[in-house]
């Protein structure tokens, strides 16, 4: 696959290279799109705005302007349940006036709309003084220019509805033909987002990022019991190709069966075993464990109202210092990472994207950062930049600080799930998502999954039902004691991570090798629990 | 957006309609919030949005789409595209047709003092509230949001419905400076004005000092208090089992073994009544659903009886039942439009604290997950606030619990109910007394 830097051009010489409204570069479905330069429309209107804002009184000023598609389909069974599309199209803008943030945002997309959402902005600004005890310094970056679009061979908003629609009811078909499996469902979401950021430090940055995200699950039906499974399809910064690689149609009938299964499962004993972790399951325990806490703002307290704090608090005490797991282990903060959900070429601030450890040899390293945030512990860290984790989920939403990928690295020996199976005597093996919850600062967590299997003597025994790990994080990790090696990383993933006030979704991906755990507890969840 | 307003964009864009039958769904909305977090605003924003959905039906085939950009092209070309859908779209056999003009419950349910709050107004309101949480000597986050909503739905079969919605909230979290210690408080209401500031930061201040070096004890079945707050984190879980459809096809923890529903078989203790009514007084809720169907009091559990499930209109019809309105095209039925308010008692929080002899006060809850729909049992912790009753007294801080609970089958255990108290825009909610909470394992969470 080309790299990123195959994919940023300078504003001027992807004018030169491009006819306008070209969309693919060459015939020929192994090469990408190319990345579409910002509407000249766009560029005037976010001018309107940032030179609005300065008359104002902005000492900085940012303006995003976003169009967003959205298709969402859904079906259940022989039929379609609902078709959506759903198209938004704004301009935010983000000023400091003597320190202080403030955002407004329009869909009156005229010089006139631009230029009021621009005084609203500094108003907010002013306003914010009043209650303020620190004023905001925001992390030096070089502005940039350019265009940068997700490397897809297929925009999967262009594939036509009736080929989506029949890869879906074919897919649902399929998994009918299992006996007790009596309701199917199945859906694709999918988005188109093109994003224009220009700010008052010269930097203007145009991307469309695109991601798809494909559902399955089968419900079975017994006499006074069901049982649902539901494949863990990671959604991805990808193409339609990624859809059509998953080949649904032909996997439906085996993962339906694993319903019907789950019916006569036996249900588990509660108590300690140990505990191999599949990455599609793990890949969300990462996720609430490891990426949440080491996200700043949580650590500062400004997330302390919604979605809570950290124990990775405070920095001071933390990097460097707090042992996260043992000494194998590597966690990699990546938004260059390819296929993932939060790739892109520069932040919601114009931060060229990083890559860089959270955790390195079990040790805490680093937090993820804006550029607001990224002074608060340079001196801690010797990284003065930020790490370019700024997200807004659409136009009309504030950029904040928002998970990058984090994903565990492999280990150095390239061990396989089965090696795993085989070192292990008494143990629970659980694949894809089940149910999640953790506490406000991320110690306590419980998590399920989608399909249980009791692990005796190195091999698997058989299917449990109602199963649920509930540990400690930092007891979790330090448990930690075989991981699998590169060839059995794979990259999960989610479409809606909340975090905010009003609340923003995010996408992001994890990838993770399977790995085990010592002597976790199970709780029986069943009926009688 | 006026009537008027909407009703010119709804004629508008059905005017470009040749589908048979088309729909077009308004939402005008402005937001205006402000966060802070240590004595300082962080964010703050103010935002408009108009989108028009459109819901395009040929014969049995029906899609939609949608777009907030309003001239006459644009508006045409969603016009088209969900015309476009639809022909694409495989025949829906359990389609019904768009409805024709309706009548709706009379709802005043926008206030100016909300959609007037400014960003200084609101600025003011955070000083307000971190002067009464003690002047920035404790740490207190929180965040306030002022909506206004007009919300119109259009049919070719000549329904227009129009209704204007304001809501407020404030909250916040108040921690102390040692961080052992953390308290919160919310309240939330369509009218600006029966929100005080000060109130939400003594509270939560008063909360987080009382909250200080918590102490472990064992984890099992405890009676617990659930304040008004904690009570609407479970209670609304429950519109999942009240969809008729899951129920009826043995899906649902409101399923009976053997076939069909619970609907007119006890499920609650006989105190406990639970209804939406969008023209009540506590509630103002959405007088329709986005097809324009009314929306009226509907009473899911009355005294403990399963009354009413909530019915879509295709379900209604093959099951000769009522409907009592959906929330989105797809078909899945919702209660909450209507508000919710659970009734049955009289006495307040303190009230049921003093009748406890030993319990766990809980001021509210986070990161609620279903784990087992046939029980409707969930999981989840305390936070902000846990306190160990002893002798109908609020003793020792306690440390948050995990919990795993059925807000269903929690409510067979029930000591005592308290008098409804407003706990957000459309949620009325009293406390609660429960016999046997089921409290896990303990969370080092502070």
């Amino acid at each position: 696959m080309p790299t990123r830097r195959d994919f940023i051009r300078s504003t001027a010489a992807t004018a030169a290279a491009l006819a306008a409204g070209s969309r693919l570069q060459s015939a020929g479905a192994a090469q990408t799109l190319t990345a579409p330069t910002a509407d000249p429309l766009v560029l005037e209107l976010a001018n309107e705005a940032l030179n609005a804002a300065r008359s104002a009184g902005a000492s900085y000023a940012d303006v995003r302007i976003g169009r967003y598609r959205r298709q969402t389909i859904a079906t259940r069974e022989r039929q379609v349940s609902s078709v959506r599309d759903d198209e938004s199209y704004g301009l935010g803008v983000r000023t400091i006036v003597n320190g202080s943030w403030g955002f407004a945002a329009t869909s009156t997309m005229t010089r006139g709309g631009a230029q009021s959402a621009a005084r609203d902005a500094v108003a907010l600004s002013r306003a914010a003084r009043t209650v303020q005890r620190h004023p905001v310094e925001l992390a030096p970056t070089a502005p940039v220019t350019g265009v940068w679009m997700t490397p897809v061979r297929h925009d999967p908003i262009d594939i036509a509805l009736e080929e989506k629609v029949a890869l879906l009811l074919a897919t649902n078909e399929a998994a009918l033909k299992v006996g007790k499996v009596r309701f199917v469902s199945s859906g694709l979401e999918l988005l188109r987002e093109v994003k224009t950021l220009v700010t008052s430090e010269g930097t203007n940055v145009t991307q469309t990022l695109i991601r798809v995200g494909p559902r399955f699950s089968a419900t079975a039906i017994a006499s006074g019991d069901f049982q649902t499974y539901e494949q863990e399809l990671a959604p991805r910064g990808q193409g339609w190709e990624y859809v059509e690689s998953l080949d649904m149609p032909s996997n439906a009938e085996r993962w339906a069966s694993i319903a019907a299964e789950k019916l006569t499962a036996k249900s588990v004993v509660a108590g300690p075993y140990d505990l191999i972790l599949d990455p599609t399951n793990l890949w969300l325990t990462i996720h609430e464990s490891i990426g949440h806490p080491t996200e700043l703002d949580r650590a500062i307290g400004q997330e302390a109202n919604y979605a809570g704090t950290s124990f990775v608090a405070p920095p001071e005490k933390q990097i460097g210092k707090l042992r996260y797991g043992p000494a194998f282990m590597n966690v990699q903060a990546d938004r260059t990472q390819e296929g993932s959900l939060s790739r892109v070429a520069w932040d919601d601030e114009g931060v060229p994207a990083d890559q860089w450890l959270i955790v390195e040899k079990g040790i805490f390293r680093d937090y993820q950062t804006t550029r607001e945030q990224a002074r608060l512990i340079q001196n801690l860290t010797g990284v003065r930049r930020s790490h370019g984790c700024s997200f807004a989920e659409s136009w009309n939403a504030v950029q904040f600080q928002r998970m990058p990928n984090i994903s565990l690295l492999p280990g150095e020996r390239d061990l396989t799930l089965d090696d795993i199976v085989s070192a292990t005597d008494r143990g629970i093996f659980i694949k894809n998502r089940g149910s999640w919850s953790i506490d406000h600062q991320r110690f306590n967590f419980q998590f399920s999954g989608q399909a249980f299997y009791e692990v005796r003597n190195g091999k698997i025994a058989g299917m449990l039902r109602d199963v649920a790990y509930q540990s400690n994080t930092p007891v979790f990790w330090n448990s930690l004691d075989m991981i699998g090696g590169k060839s059995s990383y794979w990259l999960g993933g989610a479409f809606n991570d909340g975090k905010g006030e009003p609340s923003q979704i995010n996408s992001v991906s994890h990838g993770c090798p399977p790995s085990r755990f010592r002597n976790v507890t199970i709780l029986n969840t069943g009926r009688n629990a | 957006m006026t009537r008027e307003e909407a009703k010119a964009l709804a004629d508008r864009a059905l005017s470009f309609s040749k589908a048979d039958q088309t729909r077009v769904n308004i939402t005008s909305e402005w937001n205006g919030n402000t966060r802070f977090a240590d004595a300082s605003i962080t964010t703050s924003g103010g935002t408009t949005d108009v989108t028009v959905e459109v819901t395009a039906t040929i014969g049995r085939r029906r899609a939609s789409a949608s777009t907030n950009a309003l001239e006459d092209a644009s508006l045409r070309r969603t016009v088209e595209l969900a015309a476009q859908l639809a022909r694409l779209s495989p025949e829906d056999p359990e389609i019904m047709p768009e409805l024709g003009q309706q009548s709706y419950a009379v709802v005043n349910a926008y206030i100016e003092d909300t959609a007037n709050l400014t960003p200084a107004a609101r600025a003011g309101a955070v000083r307000r509230t971190i002067d009464a949480a003690g002047g920035g000597k404790i740490f207190v986050a929180g965040f306030l949001n002022a909506h206004v909503i007009d919300v119109a739905v259009a049919t070719t079969n000549g329904l227009f419905a129009y209704h204007r919605t304001t809501d407020a909230n404030l909250a916040a979290t108040a921690r102390t400076p040692d961080g052992t210690g953390s308290g919160w408080a919310s309240a939330g209401s369509r009218d600006w004005g029966r929100i005080d500031p000060a109130t939400i930061g003594r509270v939560a201040a008063r909360k987080a000092e009382s909250s200080r070096d918590p102490q472990a004890i064992d984890p099992g079945l405890y009676t617990a208090v659930l304040e008004p707050q904690a009570v609407n984190d479970l209670v609304p879980l429950m519109y999942l089992a009240l969809n008729a459809r899951s129920a009826d096809e043995g899906r649902s923890a409101l399923s009976k073994p053997g076939g069909g529903s619970k609907l007119g078989e006890r499920v609650a203790d006989e105190r406990v009544t639970l209804y939406s009514d969008p023209a009540d007084p506590d509630l103002l809720g959405m007088p329709f659903d986005v097809e324009g169907f009314p929306l009226k009091r509907t009473t899911w559990i009355e005294k403990g009886i399963l009354r009413n499930l909530s019915y879509t209109r295709f379900w209604a019809q093959k099951q000769n039942a009522q409907p009592t309105g959906t929330t989105i095209y797809s078909g899945a039925a919702n209660v909450l439009g209507g508000g919710l308010k659970m009734i049955g008692g009289t006495k307040t929080t303190e009230e049921l604290i003093a009748g406890c002899a030993r319990g766990v006060l809980v001021t509210h809850f986070f990161y609620i997950r279903s784990l087992e729909p046939r029980t409707l049992l969930y999981t989840g912790l305390t936070r902000d606030g846990a306190f160990l009753i002893e002798n109908g007294k609020i003793g020792r801080p306690l440390k948050n619990f995990r919990w795993n609970e059925s807000p269903l089958l929690m409510l067979n255990r029930l000591e005592e109910i308290g008098r409804p108290e407003p706990v957000a825009a459309g949620r009325h909610m009293p406390a609660l007394r429960i016999r046997d909470f089921n409290f896990t394992s303990l969370s080092d969470a502070v």
